[in-house]
């Protein structure tokens, strides 16, 4: 355990990437699903076919997949840098595809949400003259919102974990998986410790959360 | 699907026109988004000597990867059979074992958690809270970590076992995905209704025959489209295994992207592969849904049109009571008072099943 602790700074480090890329994914994916969702639900014909498309597509796409077509694909065949060393245009894109991911689940729960809300609700708003967006913006979204804490705070969980594959080849974020998994390779602690200790990280991570959106989905509960 | 016949109103002349504008501002959006893949998978948009309205930069360009050399590997058969087909062949048998052993794995500690003992319900929600709380990816790492484990903590030399890729991913699914399913199967267990493990006991069943001839079995139908729902997500994480070298499916289309050197088609198909696989399986999820919303009909459906036959009845109705109350009196004076307050409600529940099922 001392050769682990003695390496404390390496698992801090790795954790902070995991975390920078759980919150910005979690906040694009956040306004992307919100978008997708208005567009699965909007009254033009061809922006609920593309929204469609694209969760059905992503969704049922490995992640892996999504994020090798960032790192191989979309990065050199665009030609763009994101930032300006390699450690942070890997992961800027890796940003990307966690998003773009991600989004599809926000999109799901969030239509989830809006099958929950009354018919009444949005046929009073219909009958005060209010537009769609208007109806989308002021009643719809915000009663999806508080019914989908819940749900909201697993897909956030699931983002957490998700970053470790970030990992992979052609990205090589250096979150804290890879950072487990170069310690195990280059021997520099007993594995055991090493496995205990980052799952421990996780578990910091991820139960907190759990426990918070559980809280803050009772609180915001719509009393029906 | 009730949100969007009800979200806005049949359009009118006016709201028409206004969608038509948005759409065709979408197409150009979208035509854009299209344009600059194709234009980049196409390298030339950012290394062209050409303009942008040039025909020579839409021409498609023998060196990008819309040209028909890269797609070409994919109409000879050896790419399929020495490539696709195996990669394929692995992806499902790890999925398909990881599927068994998850599922066997989420029965056992699902119901150790509902265990009476404190002994088997708190390591077993432990176990079950840890490996759902950890990543995927970490856990196959670990695994294939293992045989330095037992040479640091055992002093059994390195060599003596090995872990492949295969028994890697597989066991990571299996802790991953059987904890989920633990989970799922004590929801199910729990949403049973109350009364019917009241009655088996009532009838002298254990608390193992109650368990396993009434509970599992109603869980495990109520539970079954989120249970076909996490073996998509087991399938999908299979695709790990590309990180720690598995011959898997994705493993296999980027050897042949780096043998051919065409990325964009072989991640096109192989997405197209992953994407038919879990999207009949999401709608095979659907479909044991409905199946299992019109199972629970029937139950409910007579006892509604049961109305008319009853009201019809009304003469023999009053009977049923008798008939019920005479029951208990058969077997005993001690039951009569209990089973007296109830026999109303189970003469009326009879009652509208009719009397051919009164008997069973």
């Amino acid at each position: 355990m001392e050769a682990f602790l003695s390496n404390i700074d390496r698992v801090v480090d790795g954790f902070s990437w995991t975390v920078r890329l759980t919150l910005l994914s979690a906040l694009f994916s956040f306004v992307l699903g919100i978008l997708l969702t208005a567009m699965r639900v909007s009254p033009v014909p061809l922006l609920r076919a593309i929204s469609t498309a694209y969760v059905e597509g992503v969704r049922n796409t490995p992640l892996t997949l999504v994020l090798l077509f960032c790192g191989l694909g979309l990065n050199s065949a665009l030609g763009l840098s994101l930032s300006g060393t390699v450690a942070w245009d890997v992961f800027w894109w890796a940003v990307i595809g966690l998003s773009a991911y991600t989004a599809c689940f926000v999109s799901e729960s969030l239509r989830s949400g809006i099958n929950t809300i009354p018919l009444g609700q949005v046929e009073a708003a219909r009958s005060l003259g209010l537009t769609f967006t208007q109806n989308l913006r002021l009643i719809v979204i915000p009663q999806a919102l508080r019914t989908v804490v819940g749900p909201l705070g697993s897909v956030l969980i699931a983002l957490t974990k998700n970053t470790t594959v970030a990992s992979v080849a052609g990205l090589g974020v250096q979150e804290a998986s890879r950072e487990m998994k170069l310690m195990f390779d280059q021997g520099i602690a007993p594995v055991l410790p090493t496995f205990v200790g980052f799952a421990i990280g996780f578990l910091i991570l991820t139960l907190p959360t759990g426990y918070f959106f559980g809280w803050l989905s009772k609180r915001m509960a719509v009393v029906r | 699907m009730s949100a969007q016949s009800v979200l806005f109103d049949a359009p009118g002349p006016k709201a028409r026109a206004r969608n038509a504008v948005y759409t065709v501002g979408t197409l150009i959006l979208f035509a854009i988004g299209l344009a600059i893949l194709y234009l980049g998978f196409n390298r030339t948009l950012t290394e062209r000597e050409t303009g942008l309205f040039d025909p020579a930069t839409w021409a498609v360009n023998p060196t990008g990867q819309w040209t028909a050399e890269k797609w070409e590997p994919f109409l000879r058969p050896d790419t399929w059979t020495d490539y696709v087909i195996p990669g394929l062949q692995n992806t499902l048998t790890a999925a398909l074992t990881a599927a068994v052993l998850a599922i066997a794995f989420g029965l056992v500690f699902g119901i150790g958690r509902m265990s009476d003992h404190w002994w088997i319900r708190v390591p077993a929600g432990a176990v079950v809270e840890f490996f759902r709380g950890i990543p995927l990816l970490m856990l196959i790492f670990f695994t294939m970590a293992l045989p330095i484990v037992a040479y640091q903590v055992f002093d059994i030399p390195t060599g003596t076992f090995q872990v492949t890729a295969l028994v890697a991913v597989v066991t990571g699914l299996t802790l991953y995905n059987g904890s989920v399913l633990a989970e799922v199967f004590r929801a199910g267990v729990l949403a049973v209704p109350k009364g019917q493990s009241e009655a088996a006991q009532a009838i002298g069943m254990t608390k193992t025959q109650n368990m396993w001839l009434i509970l599992i079995p109603q869980a495990i139908t109520s539970m079954m489209p989120a249970i076909v729902a996490q073996l998509v997500v087991l399938l999908k994480d299979s695709a790990l295994g590309y990180i720690v070298a598995f011959p898997e499916l994705l493993r296999s289309f980027t050897l042949v992207a780096t043998r051919e050197s065409n990325v964009i088609p072989a991640a096109i198909i192989c997405a197209i592969i992953y994407i038919v696989i879990n999207l009949s399986l999401s709608r095979f999820a659907i479909w044991l849904e409905r199946r299992n919303s019109r199972r629970g009909r029937p139950s409910t459906k007579p006892t509604a049109a049961g109305g008319a036959p009853v009201a019809v009845q009304a003469q023999p109705g009053p009977a049923a009571p008798d008939a019920t109350a005479q029951e208990p009196a058969e077997g005993g004076a001690t039951a009569a008072g209990p089973s007296g307050a109830t026999a109303p409600d189970e003469g009326s529940d009879k009652d509208d099943e009719g009397p051919e099922n009164r008997r069973d």
